[in-house]
């Protein structure tokens, strides 16, 4: 039998029809130990107060809607069990994050980031579908396997300070999946990544605080793929300096 | 997207004492500082060491002193650390793939100690 138990989840809300800045809401929830956080807020929703927001869609950490701070910590609400935490549940929107309303955070600008580092695979030379496909060893696969399984949450952004100190930066998801396809034997757009995530506002405004890999529910560690980009990034330069006859 | 979204300022000064995580950061960048001024101290000790054997030897009597002394070893304390934490997060950094394996993170932190204690052996070695 499932233990039941009551607990107080604190909301923080805000509609922009009508407050001027976000208040706290606390509702009391019955819940059981197996449930998660969404499970809660979906039982506020259904229950309790319709009109609270929140994003949310597969309940298993596939698609990475329901990211919230919880207890101040960048979480999956569909990840995080409620016995894990005590009878008081704080749920936050992501920081960093402009509020849409409640929980729902405005997330055009990671679209933008994002899609700037051309996070997909650009072939070295096209062929034709006749030729067949493009082969991979698992050795290769392995290379870049672990970025793949970034779900774009965000979790990363509202745990990295420096994106919330700097809003300019690229941040780690973006880099790390432009270092997914760079590493990719497959791929040849790694030049045409190189002038966003190679820039100022790209790896180098990374400080490494590494809080990014902590809070990534993938165990993706985004923080070693931006290292990992300085450094071939710090290669390229002494190339192209000391060595200008090396360059392709 | 909303009319009117709502945007929570990030405090410029005091961010990192919302999260152990972002201390253990700060701790970090702080030990620099004592690296910085320690690297100062030995480039001081130089000049000090061309202007002739007396400037010398008062350079080191003010480090035998009781400021100096914990000046030294509060240097050595934070360079301790600042280097185990960097030792720490090199697989991150460097990680090496062995065919479809990749080598142990412990072994990547490890060599980064030996190498460590070889060359503070061959340095001490050579300064006595």
């Amino acid at each position: 039998m499932s233990e039941e138990r009551q607990i107080q989840l604190e909301v923080l809300r805000y509609n922009p029809e009508t407050d001027l800045e976000p208040r706290y809401q606390t509702y009391t929830v019955p819940c059981v130990n197996e449930w998660v956080v969404l499970d809660a807020l979906n039982y506020v929703k259904e229950n309790l107060d319709p009109t609270l927001s929140f994003r949310w869609s597969c309940h298993m950490a596939v698609c990475g809607s329901c990211g919230y701070m919880i207890n101040g910590e960048p979480k999956l609400g569909c990840k995080a069990f409620i016995h894990e935490y005590g009878d008081h549940i704080r749920v936050e929107p992501l920081a960093h994050f402009p509020i849409e309303r409640d929980l729902v955070t405005v997330v055009e600008d990671f679209i933008t980031k994002f899609a700037s580092v051309k996070p997909y695979l650009i072939p070295k030379e096209e062929k034709p579908i006749s030729a067949g496909e493009y082969k991979q060893t698992p050795a290769q696969l392995m290379k870049f396997k672990q970025y793949t399984l970034c779900i774009n949450c965000m979790l990363c952004y509202a745990a990295c300070p420096q994106y919330g100190l700097v809003p300019e930066f690229l941040g780690p998801a973006a880099i790390s999946m432009a270092h997914r396809y760079n590493q990719d034997s497959r791929d040849g757009g790694r030049d045409q990544r190189q002038e966003v995530i190679a820039s100022h506002e790209g790896v180098w405004e990374c400080s490494f605080v590494g809080a990014c890999s902590e809070v990534c529910p993938k165990h993706v560690d985004p923080a070693g793929a931006l290292q990992q980009v300085k450094v071939a990034s710090t290669i390229d330069w002494y190339q192209e300096h000391l060595m200008p006859w090396s360059k392709k | 997207m909303s009319s009117k979204p709502y945007i929570r300022e990030v405090p410029k000064t005091s961010w990192f004492f919302r999260q152990p995580r972002y201390m253990r950061y700060m701790a970090r960048e702080v030990t620099s500082f004592f690296i910085g001024a320690f690297t100062l101290l030995l480039v001081v000790g130089l000049k000090r060491l061309a202007e002739g054997p007396e400037a010398f030897q008062s350079f080191l009597d003010a480090l035998r002193g009781p400021l100096g002394v914990l000046f030294c070893v509060a240097a050595l304390v934070a360079a301790i650390y600042h280097s185990t934490s960097w030792f720490n997060v090199t697989p991150q950094a460097m990680p090496i793939q062995r065919g479809e394996e990749f080598v142990p993170g412990k072994m990547i932190v490890g060599a980064h100690y030996a190498i460590w204690a070889v060359v503070s052996l061959i340095v001490l070695i050579m300064g006595i």
